[in-house]
C-alpha cells in the first residue's frame, strides 16, 4: 500500500498528470524479429486517453492498430517504450483491461451465463454469490439475452455471441475496455444493432474505451476522437479528429447532423492519401 | 411420440431405422420410400450378395478338396479305391470329413451348437454351486478358499472374459495416457524431449508388447501363486493400445483455439482453472476420438495377445480350435470371427454415444 502511494507522490512530484489521463502510450515500439532484419511495425506512438473518454482507431489492415490493441490488452509483449493504464504500468494481461476480440471468443461448451460468470468470479470472487449472479444477470440483460441467458453458446448465432461479450467485459467493471474490430464479423444489419447495444452500455458505465475499426460510420458514431493511423511499417498517429456530437447520440441525430459529411470526408481523405 | 423415438435412434446410432417411422405414420410416403430403400432395403441385399458369394465360395473349395483326394486315391490305390472315397465323401461320415472354408450353414449349426453347448456347461454350473454351496459355508468358516466350478469354460465365458480383459486394458491406457498427454500437451518442452520415445513406441507389434510385460510381470510376481495370464495380457493390451489416445490428448491440449487461451489471460485464471475450464473441454473432442481408437485396437490386439499369452479369452477359443482339428472346428472360428466383429462394432457404437453425450460440437 505504502509503495503505491509513494509512487503516486513521485509521479505527482514530477510533474506528470495524475487524474487526467486513464491510458498514456509513450514511445511505444513494436519490432518483430525476421531473418531479413527487424521489421518495425509501430514506431515511438504516442497517445493519451482521457478518463471516460471513446476513442476508435482506424487505419488500413496491417498498419498495427491490433498490434497496438493487443500490447494495452498486455497479450504483446512490448519492444520499447511504456503504457501506464490507471497510473500503472502495464506488465501483462489483467481483468482492469477488458477486452472485446474480433471473434466472440465464447467458450461454446459454457452456458451464456456460464461464460460471463466465469470472468466475474474470478474478479468479485470476494462478493457474495448472490451479488455475483445479480451482475451476471444485469449485463445479461442488459445486451438484450435475458432470455437465452442459460443457452449454449455454440447454440447462439454471431451477433448474440458478441452481444454475450459485450456483457462479459463491461461486467467485469475493467478501468479500460479495449475493442478489437468486435463487430468485423457481423452482417451490416446485425452490426448496427449491436453498436447501439454498446453505446446504450457504454452511456451508462462511462469505461474509457479504445476501439479498433474498419468502419468509418462506426468511427465517428460512437467515437469522441477517432485516432488515424499511418499505413505500416512504423506505423504512427497521423491525425487525430475530435467528433462533436452530444452524448448520448442518437444514430438518426448523428446521420442528420451537418457536421457529420464533413468528418467523414476528412476520415475518407485521410484513408485515401 | 414419434419424433421422440427418432431422436432416441439417431443417438444411439440406429438412425436408418428412421425412415421407416416416418413412412409408418404417413409422412411424406415417396421420399422415405426412397431413403427406406437406400438405408434399409439396400444394405440387406448386399448381405444376402455376401451370403451367396460366401456359399458358392466355400461349395468351390470344397470340390476342389474333394476331386483332390478322390484323385489321390485313384493314383495310390487304384479304381476301387476312389470309389470307396467317393461315396465315403458324399455320407458325410467322420472319418473322411473335408475341412475347408465353411458354408454359412455350417456356421450357422456351429453357433447353435456353442450355444447349445453354453446352455449345458451353465447348467452344469448351477448343479455344481448347488452341491458344494453346503461346503463352501464350511469353508469359508474354517477359512479356507471356496470351491469353485473349474470344468471347461463355454465359447459365451469366453467372450465375457474377452470383453473384461478389454476392459481392464482400456482403463489402464485411460489412466496413463489421457494424464500424460495432458502434461505433454501443456508443455512444449517436454513434448518435444519425449516425442522419439513416443514415435519409436508407438509402432511396436503387440506380440513384442506381451513379451515384454510378460519379462517384468513374471519377475515381479515371483513370489506370488496366482495365474499371471490375465494380468499379463491386460497390461499388454492396455499399452498397444493407449498410444492413439496419448497422442490425440497432447495434440488436442496444445492446440487449443488462442482465443480461449487469450479469454483465460485477461481472466487471470490459475493453472488449475486453465486446465479444468478451458483446455479440456475444447480439447475433449480429440481426447475422445483418440479414446475410441484406443478402444478398437485394445479389441484388436486382445485377440492375438490371448492366444499367445494362453490367458482365457475369444483368443485362445480361436487357437485351440484351430490345434483342436475337430470336424466343427473351422466353422467355429469363423463364428468366433463373427462375434469379434460385432462386439467390436457394439463398442465403437457405444464409444460414440458416450461422445455425443459429453463433448460439445462446433457448428460448422
Amino acid at each position: 500500500m505504502e509503495t503505491l502511494e509513494n509512487s503516486k507522490v513521485r509521479r505527482s512530484e514530477n510533474g506528470l498528470f495524475e487524474d487526467k489521463y486513464m491510458l498514456d502510450i509513450t514511445q511505444l515500439t513494436k519490432i518483430y524479429p525476421t531473418p531479413k532484419g527487424d521489421y518495425v511495425v509501430l514506431d515511438d506512438l504516442d497517445l493519451k486517453v482521457k478518463h471516460e473518454e471513446f476513442i476508435s482507431i482506424i487505419g488500413h489492415s496491417g498498419c498495427g492498430k491490433s498490434t497496438l490493441l493487443t500490447m494495452i490488452a498486455g497479450l504483446n509483449p512490448i519492444s520499447r517504450g511504456t503504457i501506464v493504464a490507471n497510473n500503472q504500468t502495464i506488465k501483462g494481461p489483467g481483468p482492469d483491461r477488458g477486452v472485446i476480440f474480433q471473434s466472440p471468443s465464447l467458450l461454446p461448451w459454457m452456458t451464456a451465463y456460464d461464460n460471463v460468470m466465469l470472468g466475474v468470479k474470478q474478479v468479485f470472487g470476494h462478493g457474495t454469490k448472490k451479488d455475483r449472479d445479480d451482475i451476471v444477470k444485469y449485463y445479461l440483460s442488459k445486451v438484450g439475452l435475458e432470455d437465452a441467458m442459460y443457452k449454449k453458446a455454440k447454440d447462439l448465432s454471431q451477433g448474440m455471441q458478441q452481444r454475450v461479450g459485450i456483457a462479459r467485459a463491461f461486467a467485469l467493471k475493467p478501468k479500460v475496455l479495449l475493442l478489437d474490430e468486435p463487430f468485423g464479423m457481423l452482417d451490416s444489419l446485425t452490426r448496427g444493432e449491436l453498436q447501439d447495444v454498446l453505446i446504450e452500455v457504454w452511456n451508462q458505465e462511462k469505461i474509457t474505451a479504445i476501439m479498433i475499426t474498419h468502419d468509418v460510420d462506426e468511427s465517428i458514431f460512437l467515437a469522441d476522437r477517432v485516432i488515424m493511423m499511418t499505413s505500416g511499417p512504423r506505423a504512427k498517429v497521423g491525425d487525430i479528429l475530435e467528433i462533436d456530437f452530444e452524448r448520448p447520440r442518437l444514430r438518426k441525430d448523428v446521420l442528420d447532423h451537418p457536421d457529420y459529411y464533413k468528418y467523414r470526408e476528412h476520415l475518407i481523405n485521410f484513408l485515401e492519401h | 411420440m414419434k419424433d421422440k423415438s427418432i431422436n432416441i435412434l439417431n443417438f444411439i446410432g440406429l438412425g436408418f431405422f428412421e425412415p421407416a417411422i416416418r413412412l409408418a405414420s404417413g409422412e411424406e410416403t415417396k421420399k422415405n420410400l426412397v431413403a427406406l430403400f437406400k438405408k434399409i432395403v439396400l444394405p440387406i441385399l448386399s448381405v444376402g450378395l455376401f451370403l451367396l458369394l460366401w456359399s458358392a465360395g466355400s461349395s468351390h473349395l470344397y470340390n476342389i478338396e474333394k476331386e483332390f483326394r478322390i484323385e489321390k486315391a485313384f493314383n495310390e490305390r487304384g479304381e476301387a479305391a476312389a470309389r470307396l472315397e467317393r461315396s465315403c465323401i458324399d455320407s458325410g461320415s467322420k472319418d473322411c470329413q473335408i475341412t475347408t472354408l465353411p458354408s454359412p450353414s455350417q456356421v450357422w449349426v456351429a453357433y447353435k451348437s456353442l450355444l447349445a453347448d453354453h446352455a449345458s456347461i451353465s447348467a452344469k454350473k448351477d448343479a455344481f454351486a448347488e452341491k458344494v454351496a453346503a461346503t463352501n459355508v464350511k469353508r469359508a468358516e474354517q477359512g479356507l478358499d471356496a470351491i469353485t466350478y473349474t470344468g471347461r469354460p463355454s465359447f459365451v465365458d469366453q467372450i465375457f472374459t474377452s470383453l473384461k480383459t478389454v476392459f481392464a486394458g482400456f482403463l489402464l491406457a485411460l489412466f496413463i495416457a489421457v494424464p500424460i498427454g495432458i502434461m505433454l500437451g501443456l508443455s512444449e518442452s517436454l513434448r518435444s524431449s519425449v516425442n522419439w520415445l513416443i514415435q519409436i513406441l508407438k509402432p511396436v507389434s503387440p506380440v513384442v508388447w506381451l513379451l515384454l510385460v510378460s519379462m517384468i510381470v513374471n519377475t515381479l510376481g515371483k513370489n506370488s501363486d496366482g495365474d499371471s495370464s490375465f494380468t499379463i495380457s491386460f497390461i499388454s493390451v492396455g499399452l498397444c493400445a493407449m498410444w492413439a489416445t496419448l497422442v490425440n490428448t497432447s495434440m488436442g491440449v496444445s492446440s487449443v483455439d488462442k482465443d480461449y487461451i487469450n479469454v483465460a489471460k485477461v481472466l487471470q485464471l490459475n493453472i488449475g482453472q486453465k486446465v479444468f475450464k478451458i483446455i479440456l473441454p475444447s480439447s475433449f473432442p480429440l481426447i475422445f476420438t483418440g479414446l475410441r481408437i484406443t478402444l478398437s485396437v485394445a479389441w484388436m490386439v486382445l485377440i492375438a495377445i490371448e492366444l499367445l499369452a494362453q490367458s482365457p479369452g475369444l483368443g485362445s477359443f480361436v487357437w485351440e480350435e484351430f490345434q483342436n482339428g475337430a470336424n466343427d472346428s473351422n466353422s467355429k472360428i469363423i463364428v468366433a470371427m463373427f462375434v469379434i466383429g460385432i462386439i467390436g462394432f457394439l463398442l465403437d457404437r457405444i464409444m460414440l454415444t458416450i461422445q455425443k453425450f459429453v463433448t460439445f460440437t462446433e457448428e460448422t
